[in-house]
This record gives structure tokens, sequence and C-alpha cells, in this order.
């Protein structure tokens, strides 16, 4: 047993869960930006989707990883307007729009990919990120080459949690975001347009879906599958809960599900008794809907969150 | 300068015509993806429409593919209807294929043997509907997030038994073994793969529709839904009735992978629904929640389903065009359904 825990913790390990959680970190950020401003934003598994299609095939047509990077962000924005367009222009219900831009979006990038590249039975890859150790800091020991030893993408992700929790707490546009999603009305009496503020954050919600779908194809898997993303959406709906709408908290639960996910991978492969992988896989789900069993009852969710804002209407 | 109103009252022509419009809208939005791949608007529709009600077999092709979203249809309306947001039809309907597989390769008469498989299916899936409904009512725990990451968890709980114990010696496929001859559902036309499953769907949406419009439980499921504070204060269990959605959602559901196994695939595998529990949804919106309205919108469904893969062949545009159709739709059946709730005024300039 002792040998595989040796296995189990060490420094891969710990890379391992830096790099699983990224792309939760962004779509999670993104994801908690959106609702904090009231609009749940069920669209992420398809917009993660579509991103993580768009910029793998950026990339791979112009091979330029970068521009795949800059196109699965655009994407994202672009996805994020069209679910505010439906939720926030014209209030409909935020649950089934999500679950329609999930359906549209998911269609659209298997539609696209199939169109673009044709059915193969080895699907295309690309050359993807590199690992871009930073001098100095990389050198120091375990937690060097676990976390300064990354892709720029991870960097981006590190630095993200603390900028978001900066926007949110410390710029007006953050008040404006919390207060559009915790009393519209007043905000609307303050001065600070409702709709203006809430498309901008489900906008940036949605990049920030894009990044981790872009992280997914062009860091992670370095190809597009149908199955890349695999429920990693949903993940993050419900690491919002779970971080409580706080982007350090978030940042955490991201971390904690990575820490399982990582751990369920290291168990698989050191062929732990008889039992099935499946069931390692399931685990980061169930682990997740257990701890918003014991979350949810302090959550304090964004008082407008689902509730549509019209001028003049009560 | 344009603005919305709001309206006291919806005509009734507008159940009909809005998800007409809706759809008419889908396919003109779709007709520019098929422009792209390079084929022609006209002809490709033509074709997905011939391929899926052209002739009597094409009809009973669709017809057979409209029953396991008539089934999850049924379900995400009256899951809906108690604003219960069951988004966990998928997982249910595997659940529900699991269990009457189970019951299926177990030696009995045949009458038998169908019945059990309904019965341990529809089970299945209401047990699995429970989850999400207790922790919503126990935990307050989101049901949309957690029915949806139990969708996952069934899933794998799938392909672990027909990975392992299911697995088929013999072929060595990831497949669970055939349920037993005898209990394969009748087929009712001969030479088509039309079963007793379809009729049971079909007869299940007027049942539904009775039980939400006419009954108690329907009543109390409706008040729950449209005003849950006025529900409370006549004396309605909220939380009992819930968990009553929950139990007949996730059963109708359940059906839907019963059907599938008894009348289709007399097996199981890891690609026994092409999605159709979330397909429910866009057959129930389109449906406006009305379990009537839940058969034309899935036979609609399947008529994209199966014309998309015959268009593919014929024209080569993508049969991913019938997903995007699909989430086209939905959306474009919420933008519709705002007219119901308001009209567009145009107002003079001083305002």
């Amino acid at each position: 047993m002792s040998a595989v825990f040796e296995q189990i913790f060490q420094v891969g390990f710990l890379a391992a869960i830096i790099r699983i959680a990224t792309p939760l970190a962004f779509a999670t950020l993104g994801e908690m930006f959106s609702e904090r401003a009231g609009v749940l934003n069920l669209g992420i598994e398809g917009i993660m989707l579509l991103c993580a299609m768009a910029g793998f095939t950026a990339a791979s047509l112009s091979g330029s990883l970068w521009l795949g990077v800059l196109v699965a962000v655009l994407v994202g924005a672009l996805m994020g307007a069209l679910h505010a367009l439906f939720t926030v222009a014209l209030g409909l219900s935020q649950h089934v729009c999500g679950i329609g831009v999930t359906l549209f979006s998911s269609g659209l990038a298997y539609f696209l990919y199939r169109l673009i590249f044709g059915q193969q039975s080895v699907p295309p890859s690309i050359d993807g990120f590199k690992p871009a150790p930073i001098p100095l800091l990389s050198d120091i020991p375990i937690l060097g080459p676990a976390v300064f030893n990354q892709f720029t993408l991870v960097y981006l992700a590190i630095i993200a949690v603390p900028l978001a929790a900066f926007v949110l707490y410390r710029t007006p546009w953050g008040l404006s975001v919390r207060m559009v999603g915790e009393n519209p009305r007043a905000a609307d009496s303050a001065g600070v347009s409702v709709i203006a503020t809430r498309f901008q954050a489900v906008i940036l919600g949605g990049a920030l879906m894009g990044l981790a779908g872009a992280f997914l194809t062009m860091a992670q898997f370095n190809a597009f599958t149908f199955g890349v993303v695999s429920g990693r959406g949903w993940v993050a709906i419900a690491l919002v809960v779970f971080g409580r709408w706080d982007p350090w908290r978030s940042a955490g639960a991201a971390l904690l599900f990575a820490f399982v996910d990582a751990l369920q991978l290291r168990m698989q492969a050191s062929g732990l008794g008889h039992i099935p992988y499946e069931a390692f896989l399931m685990l980061p789900f169930i682990f997740t809907i257990v701890a918003m069993a014991f979350m949810s009852r302090n959550a304090v969710a964004p008082s407008a969150l689902l509730k549509p804002f019209r001028r003049g209407e009560r | 300068m344009f603005r919305l109103e709001a309206r006291t009252s919806t005509p009734a022509w507008f159940n009909l015509a809005l998800p007409l419009i809706a759809i008419a809208a889908t396919l003109i939005l779709c007709s520019g993806l098929i422009a792209i791949a390079g084929a022609g608007v006209i002809e490709a529709y033509g074709v997905m429409l011939s391929a899926s009600l052209g002739d009597s077999y094409a009809i009973t092709e669709t017809l057979v593919r409209a029953a396991p979203m008539i089934f999850t249809g049924l379900a995400v309306a009256i899951a809906f209807r108690a604003k219960f947001w069951n988004i966990g039809a998928e997982g249910q309907l595997l659940a529900g294929a699991v269990a009457s597989c189970f019951i299926g390769a177990i030696p009995m008469p045949g009458t038998l043997a169908m019945v059990l498989m309904a019965l341990a299916g529809a089970a299945a899936g209401a047990l699995v509907a429970l989850v999400p409904a207790t922790l919503r009512v126990k935990f307050k725990v989101d049901d949309v997030v957690s029915s949806l990451l139990l969708n996952s968890v069934i899933y794998y709980a799938l392909m672990a038994l027909i990975e392992g114990p299911w697995k088929d010696t013999f072929s060595g496929y990831p497949i669970s073994p055939p349920i037993e001859d005898s209990a394969n559902f009748p087929v009712l036309i001969e030479g088509t793969r039309l079963h007793l499953g379809v009729v049971v769907a079909l007869i299940a949406a007027p049942l539904c529709w009775f039980l939400i419009a006419r009954t108690t439980l329907g009543f109390r499921i409706r008040v729950t839904g449209e005003n849950p504070e006025a529900a409370r204060y006549g004396g309605i269990n909220v939380q009992r009735v819930l968990l009553s959605t929950a139990l007949l959602s996730g059963a109708l559901a359940g059906l839907a992978g019963v059907g599938e196994v008894g009348g289709v695939h007399f097996q199981v595998m890891s690609d026994i629904s092409p999605g159709y529990g979330y397909s429910g949804i866009v057959v129930a919106m389109l449906a406006r929640l009305n379990p009537l309205g839940v058969v034309p919108a899935a036979i609609f469904l399947a008529a994209v389903m199966t014309g998309a893969e015959a268009m593919s062949r014929a024209t080569g545009v993508p049969a991913f065009l019938s997903d995007v159709i699909q989430g086209t739709a939905l959306l474009a059946m919420l933008v519709a359904l705002l007219f119901t709730a308001y009209r567009i005024r145009r107002v003079g300039a001083q305002t």
C-alpha cells in the first residue's frame, strides 16, 4: 500500500493537479462572473466544446497556436453575447436558454469539425504548447518543477485568479457587476445600466470559457475529439456553487476537484485491485454532488440570479 | 421606436402557430450551413423530407425513433410543469435500459417478461430522478446541476457494466448479453421495425395529458410550478409534489430506455441513446410543455434525425446538421414564446 502512495504523491502528481485545474479554473471564473451579474450560463459545456474546436482549427490551419487561442476567446465572447441576448436583452429562461446554447454550440462544433477535417480514422493532431519554465522559480525544489515548469496558459490561469478577485472587489465595474447580480433595481436607480453590465459580464465569462476550451485542445490533448470537454463545463457550474461565487474559493474548488481527478488517474494507472476504471472516472462527479449537498445549505447565491430585469416592471 | 408590452391574454391559435414559426425560422437559419457545405438547400431538405416521411417504411422508421423522444419529452414536460428542472432524462433513460435488459435476459414467458421489463425500467429511471429531487428538497442543491452531473455518473456505471461483468465473452465487444427472444417486443407491421413500444409511447402522451390536466396530482404539479407560495398557502405539500413529479418524470424517461432495449437493440451498448434525454428538452419546449404536443414535436425531431443521415449520404453535408437544428429549434422556440407574454407595440417619439 505504501508503494502505491509513493507512486501517487510525487512531483509529477502536483504538476498534474495544476494542469487539470487550469481549464477548470478558467471555466469556473467565467461562470462566476456571469452568475455574479445574475446570469446562469448553462451554455458553458457547449461553448467550451465549440471554442476547443474553433481554436484547434485556427491553430491547425494557420500554424499559430496563439492565433488559435485568440479565435477561441473571440468565439467564447461571441457565444456569451448570444446567451446574453436571449437571457438579458429578451429575459428568457436562463435554464432552458443555456441548454439551448449548449445543444447549438456542440452541434455546430461537430458539424464544422466534420466539414473541415472530414471523417478520419485517427483524429488530426497539432504540435501543441510546450512547457515554458520560468527561470530561477522553476529551480525551487518540488514546487518549481510542479508549478513553474508549465504551459504559458497555466501561468495565465494562476494570474487570472487574483486578477478576477481584484476586478470583482476593487474596481467600479466589479461593483456594478455585484450590484446588478444582487439588486438590479437599486443598481438601476444608482445609474448603473443593468442590461449593459450583465452583457459585459456574460461576454467576459464566455471569453474565459473560450480559454478553457483552447487549453484542452492546444495544451492538454493537442487534438479535438467529440468527448474532449466531457462534462468539465457542468463541473465548473458546480464548482462555482462550491466556491460560493468567490474567485479565490472557486479556484480552490477547481484545485480540489483537480486533486480528486489526478488521484483517480493515478489509481487507475496503478491498477488498484480489480476496480473498473469507470469507477474512478465517476469519482469526481460523485464527489462534486456530495460536496454540493454539504455546501448548498449555507450557499449564498447572488440574489438576482435567474431573474431577468425589465425596467419599470416588477 | 418599438417596445415590448405585456399581453393580458394569448390567442388560442398561438399554440399551433408558435412552434411552426420556430421550426420555419430554424430551417431557414440552418440552410446557411447547408450552403457553406456546398450543397443545394432545397435538395438537401428535400432528401431529408422524403427519407423521413416520404413513404410508409420511412414513416415507420421515423416513428421508431420518435418513441424514445416522446417518453423523454413527456418526462421533461411534466418535470418542468412543476419547475423541477430535470436535465437528467439521459441518465434515467440509460438506467431504464440497463434494468430492463437485466430482466429481459432472464428466461420467462414473453408477456410476463415485457411487463416486468417495463416495471423495472420505470422504477430504475424513477430512482435516478429521485436523487436530484431529494437533494433539492433536503439540501437545497440546485437540481439542474445535480441531474446533469448524475448523467455522467450513470453513463460510467453503464460502461463499467458492459466492459466488466456484462461483457460479451464471445465477441469481446463492450455490449451486454442480448435479452431472450421471447422478450423482444412484437413487431406490428411485417418487414418494419415498428414495435409495440411505439404504440405504448403514443398512448402514454394522452394519459400524461389527462394526468396533468384532469387529476388532483396534475393540479398540484401545476400550482407548485406556477406559484409555490400559493401552493403552500393552499395546503399543498410542495416538497412531496416535487418528489412525486420526479418519480413520474424519471419513470417516463426510464421507459424510453425500455423501448430501446425491448424494441430496437435487444441489448445495451454504450451508444444506446444518441442524446435522446437532451432532445427531450427540445421536444418538451416545442410542445409548450403540453403532453399532447409532445407527439408531433418528437416526430419532427425524429424526422430531422432520420432525414439528416440520408441527406448526408446523398449530398455530403455532415449529418450533425440535425444536432444544430435541435439547438436552434430550442432557442427559436424560446424567442417565439416571448410573443405569448408580450407584443411589439409601436410607441411615439415623445418617450
